[in-house]
């Protein structure tokens, strides 16, 4: 404690023992006077120890004699209170005081207004929401809520919003509701507040009072309206779509806040209401991303905003930090965009550090949308580099991340690693040193950099490294690219540097490093010709011997120890390693050594088994071991017993322990010992001595798949799963080669910050090094970076002049095109019904048809692909003719209705929307929801059909291409969501989609977390000139995901016993569904729930969440009310349900 | 929302603790040390914000601080709040405290800690802001303490005890917050206005 206060302190007991007398008299009770003065001793005392030992034995001396008070029945409440006070002070402190849990409840039930204030408080401090005690508080609050002091009520109401256990809401619930409509606005304020503490801990207790959440929002008073945002906020969170509509009431509110229509007293530094203009920034932002409609609406606002938020203090700079990131986020307007890149501009220019930090944050934030925003900032971003405060620097660095390319990645990472290198805290160096091995591994300018700077991740990580950093550099080395030799280069160069690092006696490496380090020695050091394996043996040998190398890391090197071997005649070291070993105390070791030993005694053998280089290809393994079967037949002819598996020995074992076992013990094994000398080891039988040799060969080969933990590669082992990254590798590693090229001549010649520079006449030393490191480090950011540095203005508006080029041209190509669009309409229509026509048609048609479709193959897809363009269009154009011809045929079956407007009317709408998706036959059987188009653009538009299978909810995303080109490599990637979990890859590629066609994609889904309403996202990449991104976002219900469940009335009642969770709840039935069988049907169908059995006024259903939680329903009616009854494994699940049957009952 | 405020004096002392979310005692404990070891080290003109890392649980958090004489005012929030408007919420709660007790001091902040707390609960609820309107804050504290006297001078003594120190005239007695006279004697402030 401070001196200062110290002194202060040591004085305080007179001053008290002064005046105390007179404030006893005041409040005339002694005991007051003397619980005053305790609190200022404990106080005292605690200030005058020295040690945290000696606070200890004070305090838990206190809480003794605290102890003795509270639980004394003499005790008055005032004095109680006192106590209260105390322990408050002392659970500050850290010292657990749970003997006073109760009283504070106690006093809180029982005490005038002051006291009761104190209980609460106490138990708000120490209790929290699932503490048992806190059920004994119900009453209470109950009780308080009814009261007519004012006061009391506020009281309830802050508990109620602090800490409220979930199961009670009911009892409170309509309590609160009331007050909603109370005259004092802080009583409504605190309802409010109470309501969104029950929104967030039980959503669907609250969900029947959204229209009271509204009345909250158009509240006369202003607080009120605030404290409401609070829950619109959160649901908006949880999802915008629902809430669209109020987008105008909120743009009204800022607006009216903003021209500051709000009493004086909102004012804060006469800046009207900033936290609530904050709120409000941040809800429009959630509402308007993505969506160009509701962002139309807050533009004149945003611009308001900005344009009032100039007094220079730090609030105004908060509130235009959030309306820089709404502008960012929502859809875009150039004029905003323009001002908003100003606005950032102020931030980083600015003088106070917290401005420029905030500043950083935008930038990263907006950096992926307008890079050239970086560029006119280059030089502050240089200084924040090197400012002392580490916060801001790495932030700097953040943001360098997102924007390194290939040309200044040698640069950037260089930064990276200084800073790791000052830098002692965990969690940054974890984050850290991720990010610098991701940017090596996609921009690598050459292989000694990528291993040079994989080699000081390793090293400056340590251990702290994530697990998948090695795995994936050692794949990467294993796999290696299309190049053969560059592989090999990238290898030698890998084995060379490890070796000049172990050249160093002393060095103390990370195990992770090491272990690294011996995977590619023992792999890879026999490209390395000049090097004598003898040598690098010895360094391992000596590595062997170091106390730091933990036991696993040795493991790893013995493997490479054995790798070696297998390729040198005889070794010196090898052998020293062999004995020294053999008699280890490391069992692992020892038997490692064993193994060594037998394996060089054959080294024709041991080369098959370790074969150079083959860490990824299969291996065959004949699993069932046949080749040993003549052996087996041998043993089992010599009266061996069979080969029991393991568990069917523990089995015997157990049944054989519980009965005494009669049978005379066999003999079994005695002959077939002497045969199993193969591998020189002692095996209980015979029989399970050969197998134990066949699998021990197929797996010396690769040891490490059973100890070394060998992550990275093990999985290559696999038949699938590593194909597909290794594609991806591909792709990146191209990249960089072709930027190192010319990182040289941008970096001399066309670099604008250079070419601004030279025209200062002075120029000091630092200022010119910066220069330099601006012009390293910015290079290759945008296309056009020497005009965006001239003429700001360029910068934030180029995005939409691009986009108005595409609309002309895609205009135009709609008129000249009109004929090939119109047939292209005709594509899908044929795909759904396939005509008798088509037999006669031969291949080409066939060929067409996949193009066109939404066809199932991917291999099929690419058959259409390779197909001549010319042909293709001559293709379609006859198909059209033949097409018109039939037309009467086509149309007269039922299933085409919707696609049947008259030939003119076809023309029309074809130049709209020229290509409709349709489901494939064996998916259309199967209950689906309609085609909705998701979102387009000029180029392609997103359809998504759901189809609900019996064991998951299938996404089908049809991609329709609109433009006449053929569309290459277009991604599809569904963002991870919270709630839902996509089954095996959220991405998926179509390699081409044709000119005017559809291509499909599925996806299964399930529910991971349950909710009543989420939203999965996803965006669409293609390249078009340029690369372009399409955003779109797919709304999915728990309904998508809740199928029947069949089962049987005994089975339900066995489940029902053996579930937990339960929800009960009365709704009230309206007239059209007045008897249980109307009910239950209402149930069955818009639910899909199972009824199991109807019994009287009772009934089951049964339904099941995908993939297998079960949920059961039990029904009831009395007297127009019908009692449901949830039962489920998943405590979630049955309040959700239950949301649904409220729902759905009032609809119907 | 705001996971915690902490306030504790330079030198670690614990004067205001206050969790919005559950935490075990130990945890709480080697939070509170833990914060204030990062805030220590920080000089005085680098910026209030501090990413917090795996302190409380993610990279989501971060801790946005003041230090005002002997105390730091520590709030430790999540994203969804912004980081200079908690800077001016922790401006108005100290404001508010001081006028609350008149020129509020650490002293203040021990003996009436319950009422500091009470200040609180009006200003920041459940970890959401309720308030932020200053002279909402003190009529509505002001109408309490009135009850106090109503109720019978209950508390008056420990008030009149340290408004006595108070008024004692001692010149080692801090007056440490003083923000009556924002621009002048509180350090951090001057970098904002």
């Amino acid at each position: 404690m401070s001196d200062v206060v110290e002194r202060t302190l040591s004085v305080l007991p007179g001053l008290l023992g002064q005046h105390d007398p007179g404030a006893g008299l005041g409040s005339g009770g002694p005991g007051r006077a003397s619980a005053t003065s305790r609190l200022g001793s404990l106080i005292r005392s605690i200030t005058a120890l020295t040690s945290k030992h000696e606070e200890e034995k004070l305090i838990q001396q206190e809480l003794t004699s605290l102890k003795a008070a509270v639980s004394a029945p003499t005790t008055t409440l005032r004095l109680m209170k006192e106590c209260m006070v105390r322990l408050i002070y002392c659970e500050m402190l850290g010292y657990e005081s749970s003997f006073g849990y109760i009283h504070a409840i106690k006093l809180a039930q029982q005490g005038n207004l002051l006291e009761k204030r104190v209980g609460y408080l106490a138990v708000s401090l120490f209790l929290h929401e699932n503490h048992e005690l806190l059920l004994l508080l119900v009453n209470t609050v109950v009780k308080d809520l009814q009261s007519t002091n004012l006061v009391e009520v506020c009281m309830a109401l802050t508990i109620v919003s602090q800490i409220f256990p979930r199961e009670m809401i009911p009892a409170v619930l309509p309590l609160i509701e009331d007050k909603l409509q109370h005259s004092k606005e802080i009583i409504r304020r605190k309802a409010v507040q109470a309501l969104y503490k029950f929104y967030l801990i039980a959503p669907n207790q609250v969900q029947h009072i959204h229209d009271k959440f509204r009345k909250a929002l158009c509240d006369r008073d202003a607080g009120v309206m605030a404290a409401s945002l609070h829950i619109y906020l959160q649901m908006i969170k949880e999802s915008s779509s629902g809430y669209k509509d109020l987008t105008g009431s909120f743009v009204a509110i800022l607006k009216q806040v903003v021209g500051g229509k709000l009493p004086i007293d909102f004012n804060y530094h006469s800046v009207p209401a900033p936290w609530l203009q904050i709120q409000l920034l941040r809800i429009l932002r959630l509402l308007g991303k993505d969506d160009p409609r509701t962002s139309e609406l807050m533009y004149e606002v945003l611009d308001e905003s900005l344009r009032r938020a100039e007094i220079n203090h730090n609030i105004t700079y908060a509130i235009l930090s959030e309306c820089v990131q709404t502008i960012y986020t929502i859809y875009p307007n150039s004029e905003l965009l323009e001002k908003a890149a100003k606005c950032i501009g102020k931030f980083v220019l600015s003088p106070k550090i917290n401005l420029k930090y905030l500043g950083l944050k935008a930038l990263t934030y907006v950096i992926h949308q307008d890079p050239n925003l970086a560029l006119q900032h280059q030089m502050t971003i240089i200084e924040c580099l090197d400012h002392p405060d580490p916060i801001v620097k790495r932030e700097t660095l953040e943001l360098l991340y997102r924007i390194t390319n290939g040309q200044n990645v040698i640069v950037i990472v260089q930064k990276m690693l200084d800073y790791l290198k000052e830098s002692k805290e965990e969690y940054a160096i974890i984050n850290l040193v991720g990010k610098i091995a991701e940017l090596a591994e996609k921009y690598a300018p050459n292989n000694e950099w990528f291993i040079q700077t994989m080699n000081a991740v390793f090293s400056v990580g340590g251990d702290l490294v994530h697990t998948d950093i090695p795995n994936n550099f050692l794949r990467l080395l294993a796999e290696g690219f299309d190049d053969g030799k560059e592989d090999d280069k990238l290898r030698v160069y890998a084995v060379k540097s490890y070796l000049a690092l172990l050249e160093e006696d002393d060095a103390l490496y990370p195990q992770k490093f090491l272990q690294v380090m011996s995977w590619v020695l023992g792999e890879y050091s026999s490209l390395v010709t000049d090097v004598d394996p003898e040598v690098i043996l010895t360094k391992l040998h000596s590595l062997l011997r170091k106390t730091f190398v933990t036991s696993e890391t040795k493991v790893w090197i013995m493997a490479t120890v054995t790798k070696i071997a297998s390729r040198t005649s005889c070794s010196k070291a090898v052998d020293e390693i062999i004995q020294e070993f053999s008699n280890s105390l490391d069992t692992c070791m020892r038997q490692y050594a064993f193994e060594l030993k037998n394996l060089c005694k054959d080294k024709e053998l041991m080369k098959n088994l370790l074969p150079f280089d083959a860490s990824c290809s299969d291996m065959v393994v004949d699993a069932s071991l046949s080749f040993l079967d003549g052996f087996v037949a041998e043993g089992l002819g010599r009266g061996a017993a069979p080969y029991k598996p393991h568990h069917q020995r523990q089995e015997e074992k157990l049944s054989q322990e519980k009965a005494l076992n009669f049978e005379p013990y066999r003999l079994s094994f005695a002959s077939s010992v002497s045969s199993s000398g193969i591998t020189g080891r002692q095996s209980p039988t015979g029989l399970s001595v050969g197998s134990d040799t066949s699998v021990n060969s197929a797996e010396t080969g690769h040891k490490e798949t059973s100890t070394l933990k060998l992550e990275g590669v093990r999985k290559l082992w696999g038949k699938e799963g590593y194909l597909p990254k290794k594609e991806s590798k591909e792709g990146k590693e191209k990249e960089p080669q072709t930027a190192s090229c010319s990182t040289l001549s941008t970096g001399q010649v066309g670099d604008p910050p250079a070419l601004r520079f030279d025209q200062v006449a002075s120029i000091s030393e630092e200022d010119k090094e910066k220069q330099q490191l601006a012009s390293t480090l910015f290079i290759g950011l945008g296309s056009n970076a020497g005009v965006s540095l001239m003429g700001k203005a360029e910068t934030a508006t180029q995005k939409f002049k691009r986009r108005s080029k595409i609309n002309e041209i895609q205009h135009s190509e709609e008129v000249s095109d009109f004929r090939n669009s119109a047939a292209a309409d005709f594509g899908p229509l044929l795909d759904t019904r396939p005509i008798n026509m088509e037999d006669s048609e031969g291949s080409l048609h066939t060929r067409l048809r996949k193009a066109s479709l939404s066809s199932s193959d991917i291999v099929e897809d690419n058959l259409a692909f390779e197909m001549p363009q010319s042909l293709r269009k001559s293709g379609l154009e006859e198909r059209l003719s033949e097409n018109r011809l039939s037309q009467s045929s086509l149309f007269a079956d039922s299933n085409i209705e919707i696609f049947q407007p008259s030939p003119s009317a076809q023309c029309e709408s074809a130049s709209k929307t020229p290509l409709i998706p349709s489901l494939p036959e064996e998916l259309e059987e199967l209950t689906h929801s309609e085609i909705v188009q998701l979102c387009q653009s000029d180029a392609l538009a997103l359809y998504l059909c759901k189809v609900w299978t019996d064991d998951s909810l299938l996404l089908t995303v049809f991609v329709s291409n609109k433009t006449t080109a053929v569309l290459n490599a277009v991604n599809l990637v569904f963002e991870e969501a919270e709630h839902f979990q996509i089954l095996e890859s959220p991405s998926y590629q179509f390699p081409a989609i044709e000119a005017e066609s559809v291509e499909r994609c599925q996806k299964y889904v399930w529910m991971d977390k349950i909710c009543t309403q989420g939203v999965l996202s996803g965006s669409v990449n293609y390249q078009l000139e340029m690369e372009t991104r399409l955003d779109f976002s797919v709304t999915l219900s728990l309904m998508d995901f809740i199928r029947p469940m069949q089962m049987t009335t005994e089975d339900f009642g066995k489940l029902w016993l053996s579930l937990s969770n339960d929800v009960k709840q009365n709704i009230k039935m309206s007239s059209s569904q007045d008897t249980l069988s109307a009910a239950l049907n209402t149930l069955q169908q818009k639910l899909k729930l199972h009824i199991v059995d109807v019994i009287g006024n009772e009934g089951i259903l049964a339904c099941q969440l995908l993939p297998s939680v079960p949920c059961l329903l039990h029904c009831r009616t009395h007297s127009r009310m019908l009692a449901l009854w949830f039962r489920s494994p998943c405590s979630a699940l049955p309040d959700s349900l239950l949301y649904q049957c409220q729902k759905v009952m009032e609809e119907s | 929302m705001i996971n915690a405020i902490l306030v504790f004096n330079n030198h670690g002392k614990p004067r205001l603790v206050r969790f919005y979310q559950h935490l075990a005692e130990e945890a709480q404990q080697q939070i509170i040390r833990d914060t204030f070891h990062l805030v220590l080290k920080r000089d005085e003109h680098i910026c209030n914000f501090l990413e917090c890392g795996s302190l409380l649980g993610g990279s989501d958090y971060k801790l946005i601080y003041r230090h005002y004489a002997t105390l730091y005012f520590v709030f430790c929030v999540d994203s969804s709040e912004s980081e200079l408007g908690i800077l001016d919420l922790i401006q108005v709660f100290v404001e508010t405290l001081d006028k609350c007790f008149e020129n509020v001091c650490e002293l203040d902040l021990i003996f009436h800690m319950d009422k500091v707390h009470h200040i609180l609960q009006e200003m920041v609820i459940g970890g959401m802001v309720l308030e932020t309107n200053m002279n909402e804050i003190v009529a509505q504290v002001e109408a309490q303490s009135k009850l106090e006297k109503a109720e019978g001078g209950l508390s008056a003594a420990p008030s009149r005890a340290v408004s006595a120190v108070k008024n004692i005239n001692l010149p080692e007695i801090p007056r440490n917050i003083n923000i009556g006279d924002i621009n002048i004697k509180v350090p951090n402030l001057s970098q904002f206005m």
